[in-house]
């Protein structure tokens, strides 16, 4: 792309004065006495918002962290147990768990904590969620039951004219196919209209049961029901044998979506009811938290003054280029977003280890080859050709094992969500910027900025 | 140049007197596990008047002066004899079975495909195996360490544990594929000099940066221990002994079994 290091040099400048907007501080004030004059200004991440008639951009930049470094919302979920026996209630509530866990990780809550809870005779569910401030629609979402019904009317005659029937609970009974036999449920769009609309996939037993029940059924309504409210009730053309159906009429794009996500995730075989819900502090502490930043920045400068102490004006450029790499990588967690527990902090940090590394290992071998006698300027291209072959070895084994944990598949024997999944997304972020800067922007500033006397013969 | 190889006794002595106890502790007593994977009891609270900071470390403030407390149920009476309890109820784990075992999948899968790449890149059986054996050899001493801190000070291992333990794998083999990097250069460019002394040379190349590059790290870590905040204390002693055993591991185990490897298999060609 660029043959000319001086063309890069300027390209990683600009690119850091993006980035620098992107990764300023959130509501940060400033107010001081400068020159006599009084500044008052709040310092805010630069936000795009383009609204043309085409295009439609709006994205702001912020830090999402998680539950351990700044606390959420903390919701109490009641379970109903009245309808289930006594020995499977565990069960249940268990199931639950996962049901709920798995519809919170749909809507792209990252690193929740979904856990069950017991006093005495009630069953309970706590579900913490990192940085949601509507309380309101967290509820909603993990609240709903999303049970699907399928049910006939009792009365045959009143189901051949139903358009004037409203279907109800009572004027109808169960086929006995409901929400736990569908294998899947997928946002679909209507072949002649367009139409956002809910297929359904029956799985099992569930396959037979829809198809008996839709055989008995031809000519008449079969009504759908959602959390106990008539959705639609279309009429039976055909026996529907390959466990395939399909849900229409009214939708949104988003509620099609909406309730084909509910559906899928699955319903809760317990109703819930929300019995407490409200605004938490950070897990880990604030105290140890702010202890550990300021450690963190301690470490930081001691490796910086490390390097420049070891390889001198080199290290100070090794430096600058992980400053670039601070940036660009932080810029990235705001930009995805990812949101920041922990677990992905220590992915982060070993991540600038890595990149440290990659700096040392072009700087020893530069060493090296000097002490073979080689003028500096073919000592250090060949420092960086040669570092290569091992930093890329080194990394690609750890972007393998940082996929395998992230589980890009969502395969269910791997780990799908939480903390593991955080600590390879920022692991992988951080490695893939880190062989950036250190072959990249290290050696563009060694090229462009880094002089040395020249001796021996060339 | 200094003779590595010559002082492999010593190596395995090293490796022995620390893993050896701690893998005693392992089977004997296990890992003393956290409510991350127990459960226990969720209490919270209200205190009348301020609270000692190491308490507070474990705590999740509310509102002004209640704070909700994660705990195993022997260690509530402490917090409960100096507040008003507001709420108590027993919770399960946060991170259950299935996804620890899940984790320990990935952790499997992840390591045999390091495995396959090794091999592949080094184009040699023996450099994977080695690299893996240098790998499990660092798991196994995290694992010991905190088995025998479990053992002595009551540590426990929590889901950050599970972090640190991932974190190792990935630098472990990181630090000893630099090392191989190096024999495989040195064996390209003569074929006739001795294994052993290859490997001696590239060794005591690649020694000041092993040392330099582990510097950082541990300076890093040892900032976040001895100034960072108490709940993450542990979590940052697990990942330190990764670092400072997966460092130890390229040169001193990785590279002797590939040596003995390489040798054993010139004695058995003939």
């Amino acid at each position: 792309m660029f043959k000319n290091p001086k063309q890069v040099f300027y390209f990683i400048v600009i690119l850091v004065i993006i980035l620098a907007a992107v990764d300023l501080p959130e509501n940060f004030r400033i107010r001081q006495t400068l020159f006599g004059k009084k500044i008052d200004v709040t310092i805010n991440p630069v936000e795009i918002n383009i609204n043309t008639a085409t295009i439609r951009i709006q994205k702001q930049f912020k830090t999402h962290l998680g539950l351990d470094l700044s606390g959420g919302t903390h919701i109490v979920l009641d379970a109903d147990m009245t309808g289930i026996p006594a020995s499977s209630r565990n069960d249940a509530l268990e199931s639950s768990r996962q049901i709920i866990d798995r519809r919170v990780n749909f809507f792209g809550v990252a690193e929740p904590v979904v856990q069950t809870a017991k006093s005495g005779e009630s069953y309970r569910i706590i579900v913490e969620l990192p940085g949601v401030t509507d309380v309101e629609s967290a509820v909603a979402l993990i609240g709903q039951t999303a049970r699907l019904e399928f049910r006939e009317f009792r009365d045959a005659g009143a189901a051949t004219g139903a358009a004037q029937v409203f279907p109800s609970l009572t004027n109808t009974a169960s086929v006995d196919v409901t929400g736990k036999d569908l294998r899947s449920a997928k946002l679909d769009f209507g072949g002649d209209t367009g139409a956002p609309q809910v297929a359904l996939e029956f799985g099992g037993d569930g396959t037979a049961k829809f198809a008996s029940a839709t055989a008995r059924l031809v000519g008449k309504h079969l009504a759908i029901f959602l959390d106990d409210q008539p959705l639609t009730w279309p009429r039976v053309n055909t026996a529907i044998t390959d466990g395939r159906a399909i849900i229409t009429g009214g939708f949104t794009l988003e509620s099609a979506k909406s309730l084909a996500l509910q559906l899928a995730a699955g319903a809760l075989p317990v109703p819930v009811k929300v019995i407490e819900k409200r605004t938490i502090g950070a897990s880990l502490g604030e105290i140890s938290i702010t202890r550990s930043v300021r450690a963190g920045l301690i470490g930081l400068t001691i490796v910086a003054v490390f390097m420049v102490l070891q390889y001198g004006r080199l290290g100070f450029l090794a430096d600058l280029a992980l400053i670039v790499y601070g940036l660009l990588t932080f810029a990235l967690f705001r930009l995805i977003p990812v949101t920041l527990t922990l677990p992905g902090v220590a992915g982060f940090i070993l991540s600038i280890g890595m990149a440290v590394d990659s700096n040392i290992l072009i700087f020893e071998r530069y060493k090296e080859e000097l002490r073979r006698g080689k003028p500096w300027r073919i000592a250090i291209e060949q420092a960086f050709g040669r570092a290569w072959d091992s930093i890329r070895d080194a990394n690609i084994t750890t972007i393998l094992t940082a996929i395998i944990l992230y589980n890009p598949g969502n395969w269910q024997f791997l780990p799908s969500s939480g903390m593991v999944r955080g600590f390879a997304l920022t692991l992988f972020l951080g490695v893939i910027v880190g062989l950036f800067t250190g072959i990249v922007v290290t050696r563009t500033f060694v090229r462009v900025l880094y002089r040395e006397k020249e001796k021996g013969k060339i | 140049m200094i003779r590595f190889s010559k002082y492999m006794w010593l190596y395995a002595l090293i490796s022995g007197l620390v893993l050896v106890p701690g893998i005693y502790s392992l089977i004997r007593f296990g890992l003393k596990q956290s409510i991350d994977f127990t459960g226990g009891t969720l209490l919270e609270v209200s205190f009348d008047k301020p609270i000692a900071e190491s308490m507070l470390s474990q705590a999740v403030k509310t509102s002004n002066n209640t704070y909700l407390f994660r705990m195993k149920p022997g260690e509530s009476e402490e917090v409960a004899s100096s507040a008003t309890i507001l709420r108590s109820e027993t919770v399960g784990p946060v991170l259950g079975r299935e996804l620890l075992v899940k984790a320990v999948i990935a952790a499997f899968l992840a390591i045999l495909c390091i495995f396959a790449y090794v091999a592949y890149a080094f184009k040699d059986i023996k450099f994977g195996a080695s690299a893996i054996i240098a790998l499990i050899h660092d798991l196994l001493v995290v694992l010991g360490v905190f088995s025998l801190l479990g053992v002595v000070w009551g540590v426990e291992v929590d889901t950050l544990f599970v972090t640190a333990f991932l974190t190792t794998m990935s630098f472990s083999v990181h630090d000893t594929i630099v090392v191989f990097d190096r024999i495989r250069e040195y064996r390209r460019r003569d074929e006739k000099t001795p294994f052993h002394e290859i490997a001696d040379r590239a060794l005591t190349e690649t020694m000041v940066r092993s040392l330099t590059n582990s510097f950082t790290i541990v300076f890093m870590l040892l900032a976040l221990i001895l100034m960072g905040g108490e709940s993450t204390k542990w979590f940052v002693v697990a990942l330190l002994t990764g670092t400072i055993s997966g460092t130890y591991s390229s040169p001193f185990v990785a590279t002797p079994i590939l040596l003995f490897w390489d040798r054993w298999e010139k004695s058995h060609a003939r």
